[in-house]
């Protein structure tokens, strides 16, 4: 674009600390065509003054030199959807964390604007992709969460497919008699809610049931899922706009847990085998069938315990309450003992403890138990922790309270294991063949666990993480997978009751339909909700590295059969890993490039050695690394001038060519801040810090190349609330930059 | 859903729930309006240090929520806004005075002149900050506040020194009414009073503290800058107790669990541990409540050295010599009373609804603790519902907004 106008604001203290005349004329390559000044850019008055020269100079790109782009965000819009607008941050990166009206606080400025100019010249208007979009919601399990997702999408005005693998509808608590009391005084068992939830389900004009079905295949993206269901009648094909995935949990498996006599005693059983029986209303033991005068439930059964489930399920405590209760409702006489190493009864749910407590024949004790004995009549050994003592319990029945495991499908390993065996069959040698097979039995168990059955390239089911939850931030943005579109629901996604499950189906609706309202207008969702501009790839120079395809975390790339990447990019999330890992440089957002930010490097000025003014690029993650910026600015802390900043939108997205290009113009170093990576990641692109770290790691043969010694680039992790360690961290840069001296490629 | 004139979903309260609910419902195409008493969003979390179980700071997550939330049209935020009245479903919105409006830039000026000082509120009264300030550094709208009842009589220096226009120490209230298609209430809790525990030291004694004021003595914008000190003396604690279930599953007191205290004690004997690896942490509890994968975390401090996790229940916190402070316990697991000495005492106080005073918004019905019932008028979130941590807040949030658009529809 050839017609931008830069526009400065000399509010907070910008005015007072830099020649302001002087940074408009040191703008000359290329030349804005028109500048101006305003004291007050963000009052109403000063965007219109800006808004009047863009029509007025039929401008296609503005500069707004003013403060930082995470402030006055709302202010400073420019409400012309041609024009271009890039941000300046000339209050919190210039004046705000450096001395006024010195020479080098006036030179930062210089190349703040300078590279912003050349950001905004080679920036493009965004077209929002405008394609048919399906509105209709395919929701897979038809337990508690499936159900309650699939009247939310209903509830919010969409058609629902509700596809579950068995033939009734209700999953692992179908058989539930009871359930714990969810309003006030919380003290007394309710029926189930279940059959009330399944009539309203199939009562629903708005919602097919499929029963005894499984998804055979699902194709495309957001907004355009084509999607294959095998019913007992055929196979149904129709199109959805989002998934929610919500195919709950299995019992552990109480085999591996024969030290408490499961397996050679038939009266130990299952949480979900007494489950069955008192729904029957046959309380009896398994042995002989007569009603036991004492059951036992041994709490954490398999959880909480590093062999078994390191996590703890959340609902078993709950779920033995409502047994106790039970059983104390419809036997009056059977007595009940818990043993437990921690009662956990959050909220309201401890009224309920407390009332289970007080009834006639109930006990809980806190204890350890190391084995329970006999056949018929057992002897539960337990180490009390209350007194210390070794005891025994008589009981009757015992009931292990075994927590859950998620029915999730790891998409990454089985997409793994496909490969590998490929490779063991073609491979190029006899030892990758051999490699190959290795891989193929160490992953095996993955076979046939397939649930999505998705046509991506990077493997047919949602990826999981720690535990086999299929989930990215389970904190902030529980929903969220790494699967624009598919929401995972209810014990799928993490271990909890089935109050909560409900909720979740709730929540997991409304993010389906809000996918559906995105695609709709070609948006990005979360994080960068709203984002209209989609990834470029000039495919005449692609190699066929498939190095995008393998690293969108999001899946978004598949692939053709030479390896040419396909964008979906209704499933794209923008957040340019994939322009970061191309080594060809063939993919480009609008408004994000590859040669935007190159052109921005290229801009910085760079004296020559003998000038003593080292040059720092500083490749900042917008999300964490530069709010913690902007906030040691507020602070009024001071950082080095030879610093440069250029956001990334994920650390993720770097190119390593703009570290050559850096390099080779003499900018003596690089520092690149992100975020944390590793099991607790905080990357909101999961994987983007880690990624850069990977290929900062290719770096070596380059530096070796250009004859630069490798300290001049550094990769740090940081928080967002890490404010004061940001300028140390660039400081300390500058000083370890000092001891190097000058770049050996300054002035070539 | 393209009806002709949509009414809006309103939304009240703009903590991690509120929040929610309004972006979640925003980018599913419905119009919002978000209330917040506060004079910026955000509510309790960005008073947290860190959230466990990942102990990641809680304004990475809202950076996203924000950015999400300003670029949206949809939503119109009314901070330091309450509902005084709802009749017929139409809500009357009472918004307190803008001393200090949109054409703020946060340029500190006013703070720098300001000759009166607050008890800073963010900081839960551990330290002082001009009457007109930004509340924090991640304060959305970004722009500063004025404890108007603080100015000295016939005090303009702020106005004087403000060069845009924003600042109007005459500024009335306003109302408005808005029929809205649907309510979310999500009016979030208070910390129960520590001036209820006297026998724990609660109120009286200075290095008592409670699990909230750990939080901001952990945090880098907190009045220590991050180091935790013994409020009577700022020296670093080599002796810290917490007292778990401090006026919690207690009748006399907060009879249910409040869900997030273990779970905070945990993440905060690791503040602890990080700041002085020698320190000596005792927690006292009834039960550790670590619900799910969060076991991870009671797993991680299981092993850190130092650190002692004992089956018992506090009934004393008494004065010691030197600001320490002497406890007495009842070990349950060995059977006996105990005493105990500690630097720092921190009280794992529960959440209290704010919904238990007053009156309440739209009809609602509350149980005998103060959370809201849910009901075809509204539906309730985050801990106004039920005592929960982010993640289910987060999740209930996203469950409310959904079913009070759908019962809205109807």
């Amino acid at each position: 674009m050839e017609r931008v106008g830069v526009f400065t604001c000399t509010g907070c203290g910008i005015g007072e600390a830099l020649d302001i005349e002087a940074l408009h004329a040191a703008a000359e390559d290329p030349k804005p065509t028109c500048t101006a000044s305003h004291p007050c850019l963000c009052a109403p008055e000063g965007m219109d003054s800006v808004r009047k020269a863009v029509d007025e100079e039929k401008l296609e790109g503005v500069i707004l030199a003013a403060c930082s782009h995470r402030a006055k965000r709302q202010e400073l819009q420019l409400d012309r959807a041609a024009t271009m607008v890039e941000r300046v941050s000339l209050r919190e990166q210039v004046v705000w964390s450096h001395p006024p009206n010195e020479e080098d606080t006036q030179m930062l400025a210089e190349d703040l604007l300078l590279m912003g100019m050349a950001k905004v010249t080679r920036a493009k208007a965004a077209i929002p992709i405008s394609e048919t979009i399906e509105s209709g919601v395919l929701v897979v399990g038809g337990g508690v969460a499936g159900l309650e997702a699939a009247r939310g999408a209903s509830g919010l005005g969409h058609q629902v497919v509700l596809v579950e693998k068995e033939d009734t509808l209700g999953g692992r608590t179908r058989d539930l008699r009871y359930q714990t009391p969810a309003r006030p005084p919380y003290d007394t068992l309710v029926p189930s809610g279940l059959p009330d939830l399944v009539a309203a389900v199939q009562d629903d004009p708005q919602i097919r049931v499929l029963t005894g079905a499984r998804v055979k295949s699902i194709r495309g993206q957001p907004g355009q899922f084509s999607v294959e269901v095998e019913t007992p009648s055929g196979v149904e094909s129709f199109k959805s706009g989002a998934i929610v995935q919500a195919t709950g949990a299995r019992p552990y498996d109480a085999t591996k847990l024969g030290h408490l006599g499961y397996g050679s005693s038939s009266n130990v059983i299952t949480s979900h085998e007494l489950e069955a029986m008192l729904s029957r209303g046959e309380l009896g033991r398994p042995s002989d069938g007569k009603l036991p005068s004492r059951v036992v439930f041994i709490q954490c059964a398999g959880s909480r315990d590093p062999e078994h489930l390191a996590y703890c399920s959340s609902e078993c405590c709950g779920v033995t309450l409502r047994q106790m209760a039970a059983i104390h409702k419809d036997h009056p006489g059977v007595e009940t003992a818990t043993i437990y190493k921690d009662m956990r009864t959050g909220g309201q749910l401890e009224r309920f403890y407390q009332a289970v407590q007080t009834q006639p024949g109930s006990l809980f004790t806190r204890g350890e138990v190391s084995a329970v004995e006999g056949n018929g009549n057992l002897k539960v050994h337990l180490k009390e922790s209350l007194l210390g003592d070794d005891v025994s319990l008589d009981a009757e029945l015992v009931v292990l309270a075994v927590g859950m495991v998620p029915n999730s499908a790891d998409g990454e390993a089985i997409r793994a294991l496909r490969d590998a065996r490929v490779r063991s069959e073609k491979g190029d040698s006899e030892i990758q063949k051999k490699e190959a097979l290795k891989v193929v039995e160490e992953l095996k168990h993955n076979e046939g666990t397939e649930i999505l059955n998705l046509d991506y390239r990077q493997g047919p089911d949602l990826p999981v993480l720690r535990y086999g939850f299929p989930d990215s931030h389970f904190i902030c943005f529980p929903y969220e997978t790494r699967r624009t579109g598919i929401y995972a629901a209810g014990t799928l996604r993490a271990p909890m009751d089935g109050a909560q499950a409900a909720e979740d189906g709730w929540g997991a609706a409304m993010k389906a339909a809000q996918c559906i309202e995105e695609a709709r207008h070609g948006e990005a969702v979360h994080p960068r909700s709203g984002d209209v501009g989609v990834p470029d790839f000039f495919l005449q120079r692609c190699t066929q590295c498939k190095r995008c395809t393998e690293e969108c975390p999001f899946g978004t790339l598949n692939e053709d059969e030479k390896g040419t990447p396909q964008l979906n990019a209704l499933r794209c999330r923008r957040c340019g890993i994939c322009m970061g890992a191309c080594p060809e440089r063939i993919i480009s957002f609008p408004d994000y490039s590859v040669d935007s930010t190159a052109a921005a490097i290229k801009a910085m000025s760079v004296p020559d050695e003998f000038d003593e003014k080292p040059r720092i690029l500083a490749l900042l993650c917008e999300n964490d690394a530069l709010p913690a910026l902007d906030a040691a600015a507020l602070a009024r802390t001071q950082w080095n001038p030879w610093v440069r900043v250029v956001p990334l939108r994920c650390l993720g997205s770097l190119n390593l060519v703009w570290i050559a290009d850096a390099l080779s113009r003499g900018i003596d170093g690089v520092i690149l801040i992100g975020c944390k990576h590793g099991d607790d990641y905080q990357c909101h692109y999961v994987k983007g810090s880690e990624l850069a770290n990977t290929r900062l790691g290719n770096l070596q043969e380059t530096l070796t190349r250009l004859a630069v010694e490798p300290e001049r680039v550094k990769i740090v992790e940081l928080a967002h609330d890490e404010s004061d360690r940001i300028p140390q961290l660039l400081d300390e840069f500058a000083d370890e930059l000092e001891e190097l001296g000058a770049s050996p490629l300054k002035g070539f | 859903m393209s009806e002709a004139t949509p009414r809006p979903l309103l939304v009240v309260g703009a903590g991690i729930a509120g929040i929610t609910a309004a972006i979640e419902a925003a980018e599913a195409g419905r119009d919002v309006v978000l209330l917040e008493r506060e004079a910026s969003i955000g509510g309790r979390v960005l008073q947290l240090h860190h959230y466990f179980p990942k102990l990641c700071p809680p304004s990475c997550g809202m950076e996203i929520n924000t950015r999400r939330l300003e670029r949206n049209p949809r939503v119109r935020v009314l901070t330091r806004s309450e509902l005084k009245a709802a009749q017929n479903g139409t809500v009357t919105i009472r918004q307190a005075p803008a001393y200090v409006n949109d054409r703020c830039t946060a340029c500190g000026k006013c703070s720098e002149v300001c000759p009166a000082k607050v008890k800073d509120p963010h900081n839960l009264g551990m330290s002082e900050a001009p009457a007109i300030r930004l509340p924090h550094p991640n304060a959305w709208p970004y722009r500063y506040v004025l404890d108007r009842e603080a100015c000295p009589d016939g005090c303009r220096a702020c106005v004087d020194a403000c060069t845009y226009d924003a600042i109007d120490l005459e500024a009335k209230e306003r109302e408005e009414t808005l029929e809205p298609a649907a309510v979310v209430v999500a009016t979030g809790w208070h910390a129960y009073p520590l001036d209820r525990l006297p026998e724990l030291g609660g109120g009286t004694l200075p290095n008592v503290i409670s699990n909230v004021q750990m939080e901001r003595l952990a945090s880098k914008s907190g009045p220590t800058g991050g180091t935790i000190q013994r409020p009577s003396d700022g020296e670093a604690p080599k002796r810290v107790a917490f007292v778990q279930c401090a006026g919690s599953r207690d009748h006399n007191h907060l009879p249910y669990c409040s869900a997030v205290c273990c779970l905070g004690s945990f993440k905060q004997a690791l503040y602890v541990k990080e700041q002085d690896p020698e320190a000596e942490v005792t927690i006292y509890y009834i039960d550790r409540r670590a619900f799910g994968r969060n076991e991870d975390i009671l797993a991680r401090l299981s092993e850190e050295k130092g650190v002692r996790l004992l089956k018992g229940k506090v009934g004393q916190v008494k004065a010691g010599d030197g600001g320490g402070l002497k406890l007495k316990a009842e070990d349950v697991e060995a059977g006996r009373l105990i005493e105990d000495q500690a630097d720092l005492v921190v009280l794992a106080t529960g959440m209290v609804p704010n919904l238990k005073d007053g009156v309440l918004p739209l009809g609602l019905e509350r149980d005998d603790d103060g959370f809201g019932l849910d009901d075809t008028r509204a539906r309730v979130a985050g801990v106004a519902r039920r005592p929960a941590d982010v993640a289910t807040c987060v999740r209930d949030a996203t469950g409310a907004a959904a079913r009070a658009l759908a019962s809205g529809r109807a």
